[in-house]
């Protein structure tokens, strides 16, 4: 007679179900690892995947008052070389016009909702108070850098062109283009013939710089004088009012005692040191004060916002 | 009709509840948030691929850099370096294949998250998860503390420190506790695993927050590292002891009955197996 397999009720056969399921949710687990690349593209993985930066602002928010510091290091931790990253040097025409004589046709325009609008040359800034601070300067991409930067603080620039009360954010607008937008939709071409009459011959959207205060911005982008297709994008930041007050934020004008190389933003780089370098914008040459971000770039606050990065750099 | 075999047998097992529900779900949860931390991870040290000891970057002098560069042939090689000396890691470090093409990368596109080159959305998985991470384990630590299993689990009775010798004796060769001492973590069992919950990943939490220049200007986290550099590197080396524990976590899982463990963790129930029980004298639980 074959054994006969009777087992104590208590002994439900659990487990050979359970091992099938195991493998099951084994199997599930590897292909959703897979599709994790297929979500993150999707709206609502995205919305999902922005869940954490929106808990980070939050929690950091609560934690840090306007006197959390960014450490200050001594001088004798400074950096040897402080790594240029992104921008090295600027390709504009406009740009490296104002490089040759020494930056002395600077001015540093600062409107939106503000009283009284600025025109700012570098001697006026350099007339404001100042401030001096040995800062680690930590990029996205891991790195760390020690510079002594010595500014005007952003808050007596505000000051002294005085907010609206709707003001909510500082928006940087740089000298320096990243990249050239496909520039053929109508807006662009329009906008184009009204900022630059007369050059209609150009190649369509070759230039649109009706929001920039420099006046050879509709001069051809690139050195060489090649012709481009698109309109160029140049770097934009933002901050709001939070860090922008924050005695640590400035406008640096040196770095290390000597002015600020070209490589590392010359004239003018906004130092925010509670975040990561992407929002230590370079070659800062507008100051715009915004109720909201909408209207800035593809409306997520900065360059590299726009491109998927935290519009919250402060982890 | 019982034959007498089978009822020896069954006799023989004995179930336990060995994993409660809150203890299960954290466990579970863990595995997804530390598989997508480590993958997300990896993309971004990609995206600067050496690491430095101290606060600010040595970039000419790295303790450790995954690049890629040339042979004295001219072909491809992919290097890893630790403290001046020189490793080849073709076709896994610093150069993989992507696409069926060999490409410069640290870390292979198998293992990253995104697969591609894409630090922004592997920062966005990485603190999603971190924080994922954080608020399973400070459920697992409430439990576990209020409820005694913690201690239970992770400390080691007396008898058990004075056992140490034979229990690494009896990991090495496979021999694993059966009966009444299967019904508690064996020592090597516990300390890794007080180990891991109580220093590395807590360790894992505190140096990527010494990373982050907003929570620097709260707390100097770096400092008790020597810096933010230095913290990254810990971060990295833990990485790597987490991913250890992981693989002979796992093989161990395999080795001493798989069907029981991954019952265990999945329902709660454990098997007992009893040792020399007598034919007859059954208790049947």
């Amino acid at each position: 007679m074959t054994p006969c397999p009777v087992r104590p009720r208590l002994q439900i056969p659990r487990p050979q179900r359970r091992g099938f399921l195991t493998a099951a949710a084994g199997l599930l687990g590897v292909s959703a690892l897979g599709g994790c690349d297929r979500f993150a593209a999707s709206p609502t993985g995205q919305r999902a995947l922005k869940a954490g930066e929106n808990a980070n602002l939050f929690v950091q928010r609560l934690l840090l008052t306007p006197a959390s510091l960014a450490k200050e290091f001594p001088d004798s931790e400074i950096s040897p070389w402080f790594k240029p990253n992104g921008t090295i040097e600027p390709p504009d025409r406009a740009y490296k016009a104002l490089a040759a004589k020494g930056f002395e046709g600077f001015k540093l325009r600062v409107d939106g909702l503000v009283e009284r609008p600025q025109d700012l040359s570098l001697s006026d800034l350099r007339a404001l108070p100042a401030r001096t601070q040995t800062t680690r300067h930590d990029c996205v991409e891991g790195w760390s850098a020690i510079g002594k930067w010595t500014g005007v603080p952003l808050s007596e620039v505000l000051q002294r062109a005085g907010l609206k009360p709707n003001a909510r954010y500082i928006v940087f607008h740089c000298a320096d283009t990243m990249e050239y937008a496909a520039g053929s939709d109508d807006e662009a071409a329009e906008t184009e013939k009204t900022a630059a009459p007369g050059m209609e011959s150009r190649p369509e959207g070759a230039e649109n710089q009706a929001s920039d205060s420099q006046p050879a911005a509709a001069e051809a982008p690139t050195d060489e004088g090649e012709e481009v297709q698109g309109t160029p994008v140049r770097y934009y930041e933002s901050i709001d009012l939070t860090d922008a007050y924050h005695p640590q934020t400035i406008l640096a004008y040196d770095l290390n005692g000597q002015a600020l190389p070209v490589s590392n933003g010359a004239p003018l780089r906004l130092r925010v040191e509670r975040q990561l370098g992407y929002k230590q914008a370079k070659y800062v040459m507008r100051i715009e004060v915004t109720e909201g971000l909408k209207g800035i770039g593809d409306g997520n606050g900065g360059y590299w916002e726009d491109r998927g990065y935290e519009w919250y750099a402060g982890i | 009709m019982l034959s007498g075999p089978d009822i020896v047998e069954t006799v023989r097992r004995r179930w336990m509840f060995r994993h409660p529900l809150v203890i299960r779900l954290a466990h579970w949860i863990n595995v997804v948030c530390l598989a997508i931390l480590l993958m997300s991870g990896l993309q971004i040290f990609n995206a600067h691929p050496a690491l430095y000891w101290g606060a600010a970057s040595t970039f000419d002098k790295p303790f450790v850099a995954i690049t890629d560069d040339q042979r004295d042939d001219g072909t491809p090689r992919g290097i890893v370096t630790i403290a001046g000396h020189t490793f080849d890691t073709t076709g896994v470090l610093g150069l993989s294949n992507l696409n069926g093409q060999p490409a410069g990368r640290a870390f292979p596109s198998w293992s990253t998250l995104p697969a591609h080159q894409d630090l922004a959305t592997g920062r966005r998985w990485h603190f999603l998860f971190a924080w994922a991470f954080v608020i399973n384990g400070l459920i697992y630590l409430l439990y576990g503390i209020g409820t005694g299993q913690l201690r239970r689990r992770l400390i080691p009775d007396g008898d058990q420190m004075r056992g140490f010798g034979s229990s690494i004796r009896e990991h090495l060769t496979l021999h694993f506790p059966e009966g009444d001492e299967a019904k508690r973590y064996n020592v090597l069992q516990k300390l890794s695993y007080l180990v891991v919950v109580a220093v590395l990943l807590p360790l894992m939490l505190i140096t990527g927050l010494s990373m982050s220049p907003g929570v620097n200007a709260v707390i100097p986290l770096p400092d008790l590292f020597g810096g933010r550099q230095s913290a990254r590197t810990v971060h990295f080396i833990v990485t790597n002891l987490l991913v250890l524990f992981v693989i002979v976590h796992v093989l161990l899982v395999l080795l001493s009955g798989v069907a029981n463990n991954m019952r265990s963790m999945i329902t709660g129930w454990f098997v007992i197996e009893r040792k020399k029980l007598p034919a007859g004298s059954g208790e049947i639980p």
